[in-house]
């Protein structure tokens, strides 16, 4: 019964979607204060009706309703109670419900900010925000009823269910989904903007200072869930890659290039006027990417480890909707774009220069990943087969593009709006250049392992860290303080991130060392300068299974630095799982697996151990970029209410802003 | 001209796409890069004799369907009874590859719905099945006794499937041989 309730709100939900689109559209449009007003009244319904069917859902599994198909089929009345919540979303229906939650939550975020008193936003274009996202929401929310009912029910129910995927036991990815679909429909907020500004026609570079934060936001969550996805790879998946550029992960790559893209247009567009077509563009683009993903990932087009139950009718649904939704703003972008202004002119080297080269670079990085993702489609269509392209290419051509970028960085950070000389910002880079070298040097001195691919990489990461601090050191010196104004110190803290993600992957793809042994207690082996001497194993109990426990010692040059232990457990509903023993550190990672046992008498086990150079830096790399994310859209400024310009107007800005000290075409 | 270059290029992905969709169901059908290419090599312990190992060398000599299952995948079950018909008709053998399972669990599995395999491999890190290409389980190959790969089969097999596309691929491989 409760179950049909579910399925009651779900509709309700959607006509509430759709009224919350009708309405604020045609008010804005007509100028109607209540109409546009009833957009927040039904972004709040539709946030609780979803909510409840989120809740439903999840109700369901926790008793345990099997007559649900999607509870028979992703949980087991032996789960923990952990895992049966987050089972909710392990697979396609309820991540697509998720989904829908994740929509209505930005929308009440962007309803609540734009209904305070002091904001900034003028009625007729909140107005025409909230309409978008209850179009965006309303698809969705379709999608669900039609193609991807959670709540369906089998007849006669099972006694019992068919169990959560092993993999998907795992607090790495109780967490990884939601904080991903976070980004994904984050960029939904940017998009709405974007069209409501096409939309109004009121094209100034103000609705990018109010879109700004939530692109921040957005793509803060984005690079966190990607991370936390590469990280579980890492551990769980026991063999030590980070990245696999397998078509699930570029789908989730995509959005995030053009993020990144956008973030730095977007800047340019804030301060200059400049790139403003370009912004609109790169808004409709990040989210279109985020739908693209979502079809690639469960239409059953492009075959991944990770695709959900493929169904081509699921296909068909999404493939009409991103024609609604994409094809539809880019039509409108064609039709109104040209109604803009153009912002200041800028000289071949100046920061504008610099941010249309980082966009330049991303946009072909961005169609090279699309291009390999798609390949296996387009040499289908053409007749030549299933092919698809792997890693080599990936690689390969992503480090070409990305190395004038990242190479271009501290130079970005130095140069001026509008006009600068090369040489000036190069003279000031000279001290990060020779440090650059030194530290190259050095780390070719120390492994003779090393090859062009490490150096270039450790060169290239060195480069980045230290040109942006000495960026940093020459700015404390001419405030005579030691702080930054928030949004800078996120763009260096950003910046220096990369850095350290460039020579983290640099180290790691070319010097890490990997072995797999038959050891029996007392041998030992010694692998980059670390001796690892099995111990043998002990019978241990914990809280709700039992296991073998082996141990391990590790010495570096016959002194005691870490001792492992490895475990192999059974837990009580007889599922056995390896837990791996790391010993994480910050230039290098220690990883100690017990495989299966060889001789169970001599206490003979088959055992992985790996050194990987650097590796926690990937992900401290990633993080560092997430919270410059966050701290960047607490800048005071997206909350200051401008004095002189925060009237309702439908005119362009023009040269008043003091920020603009250009000319104006 | 140029503002609308973005809505033809979507245009264009569209189309792709849709094409890509309207052969989606054939997908599993058509797939792998390695058919009537040499099998990749492989050297696995067998599930529960983890010091005996069987390589790819060990069973050149015959034709024999290579079974990717794991006990925590639920499609295998599914299709496990014809597994077990398959194995009992002695057609050919049936060679199991145990993805990314716990042995003990699959072993536990087997005693509970039948064991078909004349030969049962344990790729517990999954190397094996990444050099096969598999991205699923149940998936299923037909490996002829020269060792290379003939057919390939993405999710489960039944005995339609078996009928329609096997018996005639596994005719001609009969013809092959005599033929030389």
């Amino acid at each position: 019964m409760i179950a049909e309730l579910g399925q009651l709100t779900l509709i309700i939900a959607a006509l509430l979607a759709l009224a919350q689109f009708a309405f604020p559209i045609y008010g804005a449009w007509r100028n109607n204060q209540s109409f546009m007003a009833m957009g927040n009244s039904t972004a709040y319904g539709q946030f609780v009706f979803v909510s409840i069917a989120l809740g439903i859902l999840t109700y369901s599994f926790l008793v345990q309703d099997f007559s649900l198909a999607y509870v028979a089929n992703n949980s087991n009345s032996d789960l923990p109670i952990i895992y049966r919540i987050s089972a909710v979303w392990g697979a396609h229906e309820g991540s697509l419900l998720l989904w829908v939650f994740i929509i209505t939550l930005w929308t009440v975020a962007v309803t609540v900010v734009s209904s305070r008193k002091t904001s900034v936003l003028p009625k007729a274009f909140s107005a025409r925000v909230i309409a978008i996202l209850g179009l965006v929401s309303f698809g969705f929310l379709l999608f669900v009823i039609f193609t991807s009912n959670p709540f369906d029910r089998i007849l006669p129910a099972p006694f019992d269910g068919r169990d959560l995927n092993p993999l998907l036991q795992d607090i790495g990815l109780i967490i990884h989904p939601p904080m991903l679909y976070l980004g994904y429909v984050g960029f939904a907020v940017a998009f709405a903007f974007a069209i409501a500004a096409l939309l109004g026609g009121e094209i100034n570079r103000e609705w990018v200072r109010w879109a700004r934060p939530w692109t921040l936001l957005a793509w803060s969550f984005l690079t966190f869930g990607i991370a936390l996805g590469s990280w579980w790879a890492y551990y769980e998946l026991g063999w030590g890659g980070w990245w696999f550029w397998d078509p699930v992960e570029n789908a989730s790559f995509m959005p995030w290039i053009v993020g990144t893209a956008l973030l730095h247009a977007q800047a340019v567009t804030e301060k200059r006027g400049s790139f403003i077509g370009w912004t609109l563009l790169l808004s409709i683009s990040a989210f279109s990417l985020s739908l693209l993903g979502a079809f690639l990932v469960r239409s059953g087009v492009i075959t991944s480890v990770h695709a959900f139950a493929s169904d081509p009718t699921r296909g068909v649904f999404i493939l009409m909707y991103l024609g609604v939704i994409v094809g539809g703003s880019l039509a409108l972008y064609a039709l109104r774009v040209p109604k803009m202004i153009s912002g200041s002119g800028f000289t071949w080297f100046s920061r504008e220069s610099l941010i249309l080269i980082n966009n330049l670079l991303l946009t072909v990085a961005l169609f090279m990943v699309l291009l390999g993702t798609l390949y296996p489609i387009i040499a289908d269509a053409f007749g030549m087969g299933k092919i698809s392209v792997g890693p080599p290419y990936f690689g390969s051509l992503f480090i070409v593009i990305m190395a004038p970028l990242v190479m271009l960085i501290p130079l970005a950070a130095y140069s001026r709006w509008k006009q600068d000389k090369a040489g000036r910002v190069l003279s000031k880079l000279l001290v990060p250049l020779f440090i650059s070298i030194a530290v190259t040097a050095m780390v070719a001195w120390q492994n003779d392992a090393s090859n062009l691919r490490t150096l270039s990489g450790v060169f290239a990461g060195t480069w980045v860290i230290s040109g942006t601090l000495r960026y940093t050191i020459e700015r404390f010196r001419k405030n005579n303080r030691f702080t930054l104004p928030r949004s800078e110190f996120a763009m260096v803290l950003a910046h220096i991130g990369v850095g350290v993600f460039v020579i983290g992957v640099a180290m790691v793809e070319t010097t890490s060392t990997e072995k797999h042994l038959a050891m029996g207690s007392g041998d030992s082996y010694t692998i980059a300068e670390y001796q690892f001497t099995f111990k043998g194993t002990e019978h241990i109990d914990g809280p709700n299974f039992s296991a073998e426990r082996g141990t391990f010692l590790v010495t570096k040059n016959g002194k005691l630095i870490s001792t492992m232990y490895p475990e192999k457990r059974q837990y009580r509903n007889n599922q056995i799982m390896t837990e791996a023993a790391l010993d994480p550190g910050f230039t290098r990672d220690l990883y100690v697996s017990l495989g299966d046992p060889l001789d169970e008498a001599r206490q003979i086990w088959a055992v992985r151990i790996y050194e990987k150079p650097f590796i926690r830096w990937i992900w401290l790399g990633a993080l560092m970029m997430t919270f410059a994310g966050l701290i960047a859209l607490s800048d005071r400024r997206y909350r200051r209410k401008k004095t002189h310009q925060n009237e309702p107007s439908a005119e362009p800005s023009n040269n008043t802003n003091p920020l603009t000290n250009g000319s104006m075409p | 001209m140029k503002r609308w270059l973005p809505l033809i290029s979507f245009a264009i992905l569209a189309i792709l796409l849709g094409f890509g969709l309207k052969n989606a169901d054939t997908k599993s059908l058509i797939p792998s890069p390695l058919i009537d290419k040499p099998a990749p090599d492989f050297n696995l312990p067998l599930v529960g004799q983890p010091e005996v190992f069987v390589s790819k060398s060990d069973l050149l000599g015959t034709t024999y369907l290579l079974n990717v299952w794991g006990s925590w995948c639920a499609a295998c079950r599914v299709e496990h009874p014809f597994m077990n018909q398959l194995s009992r008709s002695g057609i050919l053998p049936v060679v199991g590859l145990n993805w990314k399972d716990e042995p003990t669990e699959a072993i536990a599995w087997l005693k509970q719905f039948g064991d078909p395999y004349s030969i049962n491999m344990s790729d517990y890190s999954g190397r094996t099945a990444i050099d096969f290409g598999v991205y699923g389980a149940p998936e299923s190959f037909i490996i002829d006794a020269k060792g290379n790969v003939r057919y390939k089969h993405i999710g489960v097999l039944n005995q339609q499937i078996f009928e329609r596309e096997i018996q005639p691929l596994l005719a001609t491989i009969a013809r092959e041989v005599s033929g030389q």
